[in-house]
Parts: C-alpha cells; sequence; structure tokens
C-alpha cells in the first residue's frame, strides 16, 4: 500500500475568549494543506475563529491505565476547592 | 444504518457481534461492561476487548463509506439541477456527506485502523456500505425523495448514536445530527413543490415516492428476528431500538407527510390501526434487500466504478501531495 | 440581442464567469482524489455559484424586462453568454482543473478589488463579498501550482499539460476592447512568482483565442448548458 497523507488532530476557538476544543482529524501532505482542510471540514457553518493543527503524531496522551496515579492523589487533596473553607457570609469579596 | 447487519443471511463464516469475548480478561471485560451499562463513554487510549474495537471499526468505517457513497445518487443531478438555488443547495448537501464521511473516518481510525486500509476494504468488495445507495437517481424527483425519506430514515436511525459507549463516534454523531434536519427539510420541500406542479411533475414525484418507498424501508435493516447481533448491540449502545421499531416508527411520521402532499404510498396493505395507534404496513421483500447486501443492487457496479476511479485515478495527486511535502521537509532541514 | 446597458452586460460578464467555473467545479463533487479535495472544490464551487447568483441578480434588476436570475442563467443560448473561454474549458485531470483556477482567480481578485470600489454601489457590495472568497481561491489554486509543479515527475507533466491547455485563454482577460482593466503587469508577476517556486517555466506566448466575450465560445460551452439548463426548458413554465 503507497505511503498515506500523515493524519493531524483539528482544534477549534469558536469564539474569542473560549480555549480551542478538540474536534477531529483530517488528513493532509502538510501543514498549509491541514489548516485549509480542518477550516473546509469542521468550520463550515462558522464554527470558529481560530484552528490549530498538530499531527497526530506530536500529541503525547497519558495512559487510561495511570489514571489512578495521575488523577486520584489530586481527589483527597481538598483544600484545594474553595468550597473546603467555611467563611463567615458577612465577610464580602472572598 | 446498523451495517454490522449487512451480510446475507446465509453467509457462513461470519462471526456475530461480541465473537470472542470468552478470550478475555474476564475482570477488565467485567469493568468494561459496567462502565458501558452505566452510560459512561469508552475512549480511544481505553482498554477494550477485542470483539468490540473490531465491531465499532465495522460499524463506524461502513457508516462512513455509506456517506462517501451516498454522494453518488445524488451528486448525479448537481450539474442538472433546475434552478440556481437549488443547485447551491444540493451541492452543499452532498459536500455536508463528504463532511460527515470523514468524521466517520476520524473517529474510526483512533480505533487502529487507517484510512487506506478501510478504503482498500471497500474497494475490494469487503466492507459494505447502505443498501439505499445502490439504486438509480432517474429524475429531479429522487432528490426530493431521498432528502425525505433516506435522510429521514438516516436521521431515525442517528440519533440514538448520539449516546453511543465509544466517545469519537458520538461526538462525530453529535455533528452530524446538527447537519441532517436541513437536508431532511431540502428535501421534503422539493417533494411539495413537485407535488404542487404540473402534471408532469406530480407525476414525477409520484414516480420517486413509488420507487424509493421500499428500499427505505429496507434501510433500518432485516426483521428482529433475523437481526442476531440485536442484544450485543444493545448493551454496547450501538443501537437503542430494534430494527422492526424505528421500522414502524418511520412509517408511522412519514406517512401523514405523504398524505399532507398528496402522494400516495406503494402499500396497498398500509392501514392504520386504531388499536395499536400505529400503521399496519405490507410485507417487505427480504430477497430484494439479501440482494443488493451481496452486491447485485441495480447500480451497485457503477457505484464501486465510480469510487475506484476517483482513488486510482486521484492516485498522482496524492503522491505528488507528498513527494512535495518531503522535499520541503529535506531542504527545511538541510537549511539548519 | 441588442442592450445598450453597460452595467447590465458587465454584471452579466461578472455572473456568468462565476456560473460556468461553478458549474464546472461542482462536477467534481464526489470524485475528487481525496475526500478533504471534494470538500475544498465544493467550497469554491458554492462561493462562485453564490456570487454567480449575486451578479445575474443585479443584471436582471438593471436590465427591468422581467429576467431574474435563473432566467438568465437557463434561458439563454451561448451566443447570449458572455464569460471568458477559460471558465467553460473541460475539468480534465486535477492538474488542468488547478491550472484553470490559478489562471482565473488571480485574474479575479484583481478585477474584484476594482469593483469592490467601484462608483455603482450594488455592484461594489456585491465585490467586497466576493473578494473575501477569491483570495481563498487563489491561494488555494496557487498552493497546487507548486505541489504539482514540485512534486513528482507525473505530476510536473501534467502540471505542464495543464497550464499548455490553459494558456491560449489569457489574452481574453486582459482585452482591452472589453473594457477589461489593465492589470496584466501585476498578474504576469503573481503568475510568475509561484510558476518560479514550482519550478517551472512560463508557457509560450502564443496567439489568444479571443471571443467569448462576445458571445463566440469554444464547443465546450454548448454541452455545458445543454446539462444545465435540461429540466427548466424541458418543463417551460414549471416551478421548481
Amino acid at each position: 500500500m503507497s505511503k498515506e497523507w500523515p493524519l493531524w488532530e483539528v482544534f477549534v476557538r469558536a469564539k474569542n475568549g473560549l480555549s480551542h476544543r478538540h474536534v477531529g482529524s483530517v488528513h493532509a501532505a502538510d501543514a498549509k494543506m491541514a489548516i485549509e482542510a480542518a477550516r473546509d471540514t469542521y468550520t463550515r457553518r462558522m464554527e470558529g475563529v481560530s484552528l490549530w493543527v498538530v499531527p497526530s503524531a506530536g500529541i503525547t496522551a497519558s495512559d487510561p491505565g495511570d489514571a489512578e496515579a495521575l488523577f486520584a492523589p489530586a481527589a483527597d487533596k481538598v483544600y484545594r476547592h474553595p468550597t473546603f473553607y467555611s467563611i463567615p457570609e458577612h465577610i464580602r469579596n472572598i | 444504518m446498523y451495517t454490522t447487519e449487512l451480510k446475507d443471511k446465509n453467509e457462513k463464516n461470519t462471526k456475530p457481534v461480541g465473537a470472542g469475548l470468552a478470550a478475555e480478561d474476564p475482570q477488565r471485560l467485567a469493568v468494561f461492561e459496567a462502565r458501558v451499562a452505566a452510560d459512561d463513554f469508552i475512549e480511544p487510549k481505553d482498554w477494550m476487548p477485542e470483539a468490540y474495537r473490531k465491531t465499532l471499526t465495522r460499524q463506524i468505517s461502513q457508516h462512513a463509506h455509506s456517506e462517501i457513497v451516498g454522494m453518488l445518487p445524488e451528486g448525479n443531478w448537481i450539474t442538472r439541477a433546475p434552478s440556481l438555488r437549488r443547485k447551491q443547495v444540493l451541492l452543499a448537501k452532498v459536500q455536508d456527506e463528504g463532511g460527515h464521511g470523514l468524521y466517520l473516518y476520524a473517529a474510526a481510525e483512533t480505533l487502529g485502523t487507517s484510512r487506506d486500509e478501510m478504503v482498500e476494504a471497500l474497494h475490494s468488495g469487503r466492507a459494505k456500505y447502505s443498501t439505499i445507495f445502490n439504486y438509480p437517481t432517474l429524475t429531479w424527483a429522487d432528490i426530493g425523495a431521498i432528502g425525505w425519506l433516506v435522510d429521514g430514515a438516516a436521521i431515525m436511525n442517528q440519533v440514538p448514536l448520539q449516546r453511543t459507549s465509544y466517545g469519537p463516534y458520538a461526538r462525530a454523531m453529535v455533528r452530524i445530527c446538527k447537519e441532517e434536519s436541513f437536508h431532511q427539510r431540502q428535501g421534503y420541500e422539493i417533494m411539495m413543490v413537485l407535488a404542487a406542479g404540473s402534471p408532469a411533475q406530480m407525476h414525477m414525484a409520484q414516480d420517486a415516492l413509488d420507487r424509493w418507498w421500499w428500499p427505505s424501508l429496507m434501510m433500518f435493516g432485516p426483521p428482529d428476528d433475523n437481526s442476531p447481533n440485536s442484544a450485543q448491540s444493545l448493551r454496547w449502545r450501538i443501537k437503542r431500538d430494534t430494527n422492526d421499531q424505528l421500522r414502524q416508527k418511520f412509517v408511522d411520521v412519514t406517512v401523514p407527510q405523504a398524505d399532507a402532499i398528496g402522494l400516495k404510498v406503494p402499500d396497498p396493505d398500509l392501514k392504520w390501526n386504531e388499536q395499536r395507534g400505529s400503521y399496519d404496513f405490507g410485507a417487505v421483500d427480504w430477497e430484494e434487500f439479501y440482494a443488493v447486501v451481496r452486491g447485485e443492487g441495480p447500480v451497485a457496479k457503477e457505484r464501486m466504478n465510480a469510487r475506484v476511479s476517483a482513488w486510482e485515478d486521484g492516485r498522482w495527486v496524492r503522491e505528488a501531495a507528498l513527494a512535495h511535502a518531503e522535499k520541503r521537509r529535506a531542504s527545511r532541514l538541510a537549511a539548519e | 440581442m441588442v442592450e445598450e446597458n453597460a452595467l447590465f452586460f458587465h454584471a452579466v460578464r461578472l455572473g456568468d464567469d462565476a456560473l460556468v467555473l461553478g458549474q464546472r467545479l461542482s462536477a467534481w463533487c464526489g470524485h475528487a482524489p481525496m475526500l478533504e479535495l471534494d470538500l475544498a472544490l465544493a467550497n469554491i464551487g458554492l462561493d462562485l455559484l453564490g456570487q454567480a447568483a449575486l451578479f445575474l441578480g443585479l443584471a436582471g434588476e438593471v436590465e427591468d424586462k422581467g429576467r431574474d436570475t435563473d432566467a438568465l442563467a437557463f434561458h439563454r443560448d451561448a451566443l447570449d453568454f458572455r464569460n471568458c473561454l477559460l471558465v467553460e474549458q473541460p475539468n480534465g485531470d486535477f492538474a488542468q482543473t488547478i491550472a484553470r483556477q490559478f489562471l482565473f482567480s488571480n485574474w479575479q481578485e484583481l478585477l474584484m478589488r476594482e469593483i469592490a470600489a467601484a462608483p455603482e454601489p450594488r455592484l461594489a457590495a456585491i465585490g467586497q463579498k466576493a473578494l473575501k472568497e477569491i483570495a481563498y481561491h487563489a491561494r488555494f489554486a496557487n498552493e497546487w501550482v507548486v505541489r504539482l509543479g514540485d512534486g513528482t515527475d507525473e505530476s510536473r507533466e501534467r502540471m505542464i499539460a495543464g497550464l499548455e491547455w490553459m494558456w491560449r485563454f489569457v489574452d481574453e482577460l486582459f482585452d482591452p476592447k472589453d473594457g477589461a482593466p489593465s492589470h496584466r503587469a501585476d498578474w504576469d508577476s503573481r503568475v510568475a512568482r509561484v510558476l518560479a517556486e514550482a519550478g517551472l517555466e512560463q508557457p509560450k506566448p502564443r496567439r489568444g483565442v479571443l471571443g467569448g466575450r462576445a458571445g463566440h465560445h469554444s464547443e465546450h460551452l454548448g454541452h455545458l448548458l445543454s446539462e444545465l439548463q435540461f429540466l427548466p426548458r424541458a418543463y417551460p413554465g414549471a416551478v421548481w
């Protein structure tokens, strides 16, 4: 089988103030083509002001098996969350 | 379309959905099934049984193939659309279908099969696509009928898939469902105008309904007693309702739409059943369905020919783009 | 058909260019080398059909004889079409299609900048909208000329063949007889820059084929119109 156009992951910022969100992928031979393909595929209905395309091979993902090690310790450090502290209601601006 | 059911009922050696589950680690499998049962989503890097990966890959890629092949019957009329507005709307619709194929191929690729492999499977005949696209578009009214009936049936199949268990598939379906509603309205509007037009146009519309009605009912797949994969598919949230349930719903929704514009559904056994609160309807010719699944549909050869030609004739373009990108990369490295 | 109104003819020329090229591009949908290209070519086609609707709509308004966009698009014969010969050329292979787009969009962009600043406000409004779309078309075509020209041996040969096919229709774009603006120098330098980047030589100068602006087209337009106009002509008076 002949070589394929590489895969790129596409991220769209819907409007200013929001973050880029992952929306899917496109195949393209180079970065310019990837941006154009992403525009044609994912923003036909004016769904974005900014596009990022990243070669899929460039993404490093956490292993879901490590979810416990990576994410669980944060779950019991509840002192990081504002709701842990009870401040009397009459204190303003806090 | 529950494409996992696109097989001839007499096909030997086709493994049912869920084959091989017994070989999986029972503990991991139990955790997996519990997550799915709890309406959780499975994401690309999660552990999943091989059977699930295979089934989803086949389901999603065949869904993608259906969108791509589905561009052809309607594409047949873009250059002949009878007004500039109809031409623009049809071109946008067919473009959307290409886009849907793209979202679905992207989702399937997250399961580890490349787009090239999936295209190869389609072109070799190993992979299937929805039977409906093997029928010809003979008049402009066919374009109306397809939007109204075929997209209508597809929407019914697709809405529940927005909560299917595999994350990328569910997200692709959310995008697709958002875009589908214009497709069906476009089709019905065409039929409305024709049915209210000249005698020749009315005849065109009725003739199209006559030819597309039964194949549309077949889109929901074989009757429930001939659907061995239903239980597993329901468990994995690949389907929500059974084939017969959806088919009944489609008839109940669509017959009044035909009545409203003065068109007659070509079924002498169609009758409102007051007790059931539903329409009784005639028997579907399942021999026709299985023949089309086997590849004997009226224009199956034309469809495959068109897709294979586009791919083969375009090979030099894809190779050129890669070669160029490679040259640029090499010269950038050399410059550093 | 004698019509003295210069604005009418101007709008018809612009509309016909867009209509014919939009029609050509829409034939690619479902048959492109890659799914991503089906979408890209359809996008350009849709932009052009949109421009056609606006320009022909304006023409009908200006003529004031009750002809709307569809009347103009579907009920004129080839002698009354005013598109340039370039846009009616067949799609051929992808390189031929890109060659046509490359030569046309770079010209259309220069032209549309003038239209966008036209004193006639309705024309200017359409021009401003079209300009944004056309900038993208030109960029797309330029990039593909480079990819194909500087890709493989086969793509280079095909790109050269495509340019060779289309080159005889360039002079018509700049024919002063039709009041076409003299952007030739600008266009020449843009095109030369892209061809250089693609490693391609400028096609040899040759006698330009003219006539489209006067209704004398190539053999291709008749067939294109047969397909485009069949239904409204087969069912006169029908509403679709």
